[in-house]
């Protein structure tokens, strides 16, 4: 018998189970054989869509009941805003004096001056005490509209309080033109020509040197119900923000290239509930029109409580939040506690694979969990809302879809960030604090200071908290545009961030990545 | 033979060993000897004292009608401090059961309720004391900072010292206290210091953060008054009073029924179940 060297066994080492696939496998094994995990990922789902339907309940200041035979009783709800063409919600109240316009033409004036009053201070009577003055966005100007009823498709070129010329058209839109302000030394010359359904704008301030502003195709104007006659003249409008506010604008010049017909003044959208403030007046003299406008505005209905986001329905996140960052710090400090990090990491001792499994692995359920939660929130909220009584701001199917997965990456970043946490930590309790607090709190101090807040916050807060903390991603959720072309209270509480959608959640991404930098270092440097 | 012939020490008598001073003592002495407690305290401190001087730093008082209150702005840091706190509470009785520690407690003090009683007042004492030198740090700030930025009696804040600002302190003390024994009350209900921190960072934050981003007053104000932490933060105003939910303390009684809720809910489970 010889006794010859034993080679020890040596299990292989396959390629496929050196792959970093095999390892996310493993760190997904881990994941989802303990129920306490798989259950808070769950939860986190069922908190953003079971809070859907609370959210957007009580989110309207007029519910909608359904009466006696389903015909709804609304009787306290004020009428629902005018609809533009795009199916916004518009605000379509001006004084205008117009003739129709049948087949092409172009209007021209000469605007000299541009004044107004606006509220100055609190008068006597409940009236507040008037004096002049222009908001930014006061406007004089020239108009092509469909017809006289409420959001219909309309182009107009105008001067406006400290915005200079602007070409707007409906209601969303807006183009700058000629800076500066009007003046009967430097007047400012304005033309729309329509030729079929394309209107184009150009102004000018000595009425010889024209410049275009644009050319639009408005899909009203051809409308064979009104055999291509459309609406052309002058109007003002004076916007509010709750105070009383006239605009008067004086013309001349007023160049039709159709037989004049006279001019009839009308106050676009009534006196009533979503009309003009007061009525407006004007005089002529000579070559001179003298226009002023009541309160009103011819804008998309934005800010304040007048119209609802489709944001509501995804309100339940911060809750969905806490059950997915409780998961991700025990994913680590399980290992840790148990000890099990010493086979993880003798089973694949590159610790940076190990960690960028873990973190796929947090990645993907936090993802996939925010997805799953968002359109089940959307599809529960939306109907919901619809039924308040408030007009809900239309979103489209792309702007919907960067909310469901702007939501599944802010879960899986955030997921990621409590992980890196729990990482340098080591220690559960320490690391879901911190990870919570360095979310919400910087949130909450800021929603606290707004003008909407609890009144629980400390002075000082404002928007650069949430352009540098990780919940700036909320923004990713935002559904409401900001119009330049409108003043309003753009607040979180409001549905506003101050960052752009993805900016937003670039933020939130450079703090996981920065915690997971630290994350990789710590466990590189430190035993196990 | 008897133990004591054979050698062995005599058994600790039973009625001393019981007796609540006893345990008290035991579990300060678990307490004091780990480090973790030590910082967590320490970082109560420090985030009070520093996010409440970063707050006034940054708070400016330009007229009479600013509508800040300058305590709060000092007492800003018990927003992310309270989180703190609460782990205190919380790792009290969570670390007992990760480590396997309650096995042995409950051994040497059968008495479960006096143990969760014992648990209690360490950590009640002890964040107390941490609590009073955070806002004493804080409010020590505050009046070095906020004169020089327009908190004067020009703009009605005559003094930062008054009878409200003095229950400002204390209440905002007591609330720290509360937080960290709701922290111990959830720990000891579900068990696991992970789950409890969540539910109790959930309870505090998620409140104020509906309140504020729904857009009904009247459900907003319920909701400020039923959560924990803008009920008990109520105790921290000192302008603009009677226009809060609730008043200071019974904003404070608000937080001490969900902390009595949480120590009753706890003594239960530990009381019924086995460890």
């Amino acid at each position: 018998m010889t006794t010859g060297a034993v080679t020890p066994h040596r299990s292989p080492l396959t390629p496929e189970r050196d792959s970093f696939w095999y390892l996310v496998h493993a760190e997904w094994t881990k994941f989802r054989t303990v129920r306490g995990w798989v259950i808070a990922a769950g939860v986190t789902i069922l908190a953003i869509t079971a809070l859907a339907f609370p959210f957007c309940a009580i989110s309207g200041g007029c519910a909608v009941s359904s009466g006696a035979g389903g015909t709804p009783s609304a009787a306290s709800c004020p009428p629902a805003p005018p609809t533009g063409p795009g199916g916004e919600p518009v605000v379509d109240a001006f004084y205008l004096l117009h003739q129709p316009l049948t087949g092409n033409g172009t209007i021209t004036v000469q605007l000299t001056s541009l004044t107004g009053q606006v509220a100055i201070g609190p008068g006597s009577n409940g009236q507040p005490q008037m004096g002049s003055g222009l908001q930014p966005w006061s406007k004089a100007g020239i108009i092509i509209k469909e017809n006289t009823s409420q959001g219909s498709a309309y182009a107009a070129m105008m001067a406006t309080g400290s915005n200079g010329v602007r070409m707007q058209w409906d209601y969303v839109n807006d183009r700058p033109g000629l800076p500066g302000s009007v003046s009967a030394s430097a007047p400012r010359w304005l033309r729309l020509v329509r030729d079929g359904d394309t209107i184009t704008g150009y102004d000018s301030a000595d009425g010889t040197h024209w410049t275009l502003v644009d050319t639009v195709r408005l899909a009203g104007l051809t409308d064979p119900k009104q055999a291509g006659t459309v609406q052309a003249g002058l109007f003002t409008a004076a916007p509010t923000n709750g105070n009383a506010a006239t605009t008067t604008g004086v013309f001349q010049h007023i160049g039709l290239s159709w037989a004049a017909t006279g001019w009839t003044a009308t106050n676009v959208g009534g006196t009533g509930q979503n009309g003009v403030g007061q009525p407006g007046t004007f005089s002529q003299s000579g070559g001179v029109l003298t226009v002023t406008g009541g309160s009103g505005d011819i804008a998309p209905l934005i800010g304040g409580a007048g119209v609802i986001s489709v944001q509501r329905a995804l309100l339940g996140t911060f809750f969905g939040l806490i059950p997915l960052i409780v998961a991700a710090a025990m994913f680590i400090t399980g290992e840790y506690r148990r000890g099990l990090i010493r086979v993880s990491l003798t089973a694949a001792p590159r610790r940076g694979r190990l960690l960028a499994a873990k973190a796929a692995v947090i990645a993907a359920v936090g993802f996939v969990a925010g997805v799953v939660a968002a359109v089940l929130a959307l599809a529960v909220g939306t109907p919901v809302l619809r039924r308040t009584g408030i007009p809900v701001w239309p979103v489209s199917l792309f702007t919907e879809a960067r909310m469901v997965v702007g939501t599944g990456a802010l879960l899986a970043l955030a997921g990621v960030l409590a992980m890196a946490i729990a990482i340098i930590v080591r220690r559960s309790a320490p690391a879901i604090t911190a990870a919570i607090v360095v979310i919400f709190v910087p949130y909450l101090l800021t929603v606290g200071v707004g003008p909407q807040g609890d009144g629980h916050g400390s002075g000082g807060g404002g928007d650069w908290v949430l352009k540098v903390t990780p919940v700036a991603a909320m923004a990713v959720q935002q559904a409401l545009p900001k119009f330049y072309q409108v003043t309003a209270a753009y607040v979180v509480a409001g549905g506003y961030y101050p960052l752009a959608p993805w900016a937003g959640l670039a933020v939130e991404c450079a703090w996981a990545a920065a915690a997971l930098a630290l994350a990789f270092f710590l466990l590189r440097r430190r035993d196990a | 033979m008897s133990l004591a012939a054979r050698g062995f020490p005599p058994p600790y008598p039973a009625s001393r060993a019981l007796r609540a001073p006893a345990v008290l003592k035991a579990e300060w002495t678990k307490f004091r000897t780990v480090a973790e407690p030590f910082w967590l305290l320490a970082g109560v401190v420090a985030l009070t004292v520093a996010i409440g001087a970063a707050a006034g730093s940054a708070a400016r008082c330009s007229s009479a009608s600013c509508g800040l209150d300058p305590a709060t702005v000092s007492f800003t840091g018990v927003y992310p401090a309270q989180a703190v706190a609460a782990v205190v509470g919380v790792l009290a009785v969570g670390n007992e059961y990760s480590t396997g520690m309650i096995k042995l407690s409950l051994t040497a003090m059968p008495r479960r309720l006096t143990w969760l009683f014992a648990k209690a007042t360490v950590v009640t004492a002890s964040v107390l004391a941490a609590s009073a030198l955070a806002v004493a740090g804080a409010a020590l700030a505050g009046r070095l900072i906020l004169p020089g930025h327009g908190f004067t009696p020009a703009h009605g804040y005559p003094s930062l010292a008054t009878g409200a600002d003095l229950r400002a302190a204390v209440g905002t003390v007591l609330y720290l206290t509360l937080i960290a024994l709701l922290g111990l009350g959830v720990a000891a209900a579900v068990r696991n210091s992970a789950a409890a921190i969540g539910l109790v960072l959930g309870a505090l934050y998620l409140f104020p953060i509906t309140a504020a981003v729904i857009s009904n007053p009247t459900i907003a104000r319920h909701l400020d008054q039923i959560g924990p932490l803008p009920a008990g933060l109520d105790a921290q105003a000192t302008t603009g009073v009677n226009s809060l939910p609730l008043t200071p303390w019974q904003g404070l009684g608000v937080v001490a029924l969900w902390t009595a809720g949480a120590l009753l809910l706890g003594a239960f489970v530990l009381k019924s179940r086995d460890a």
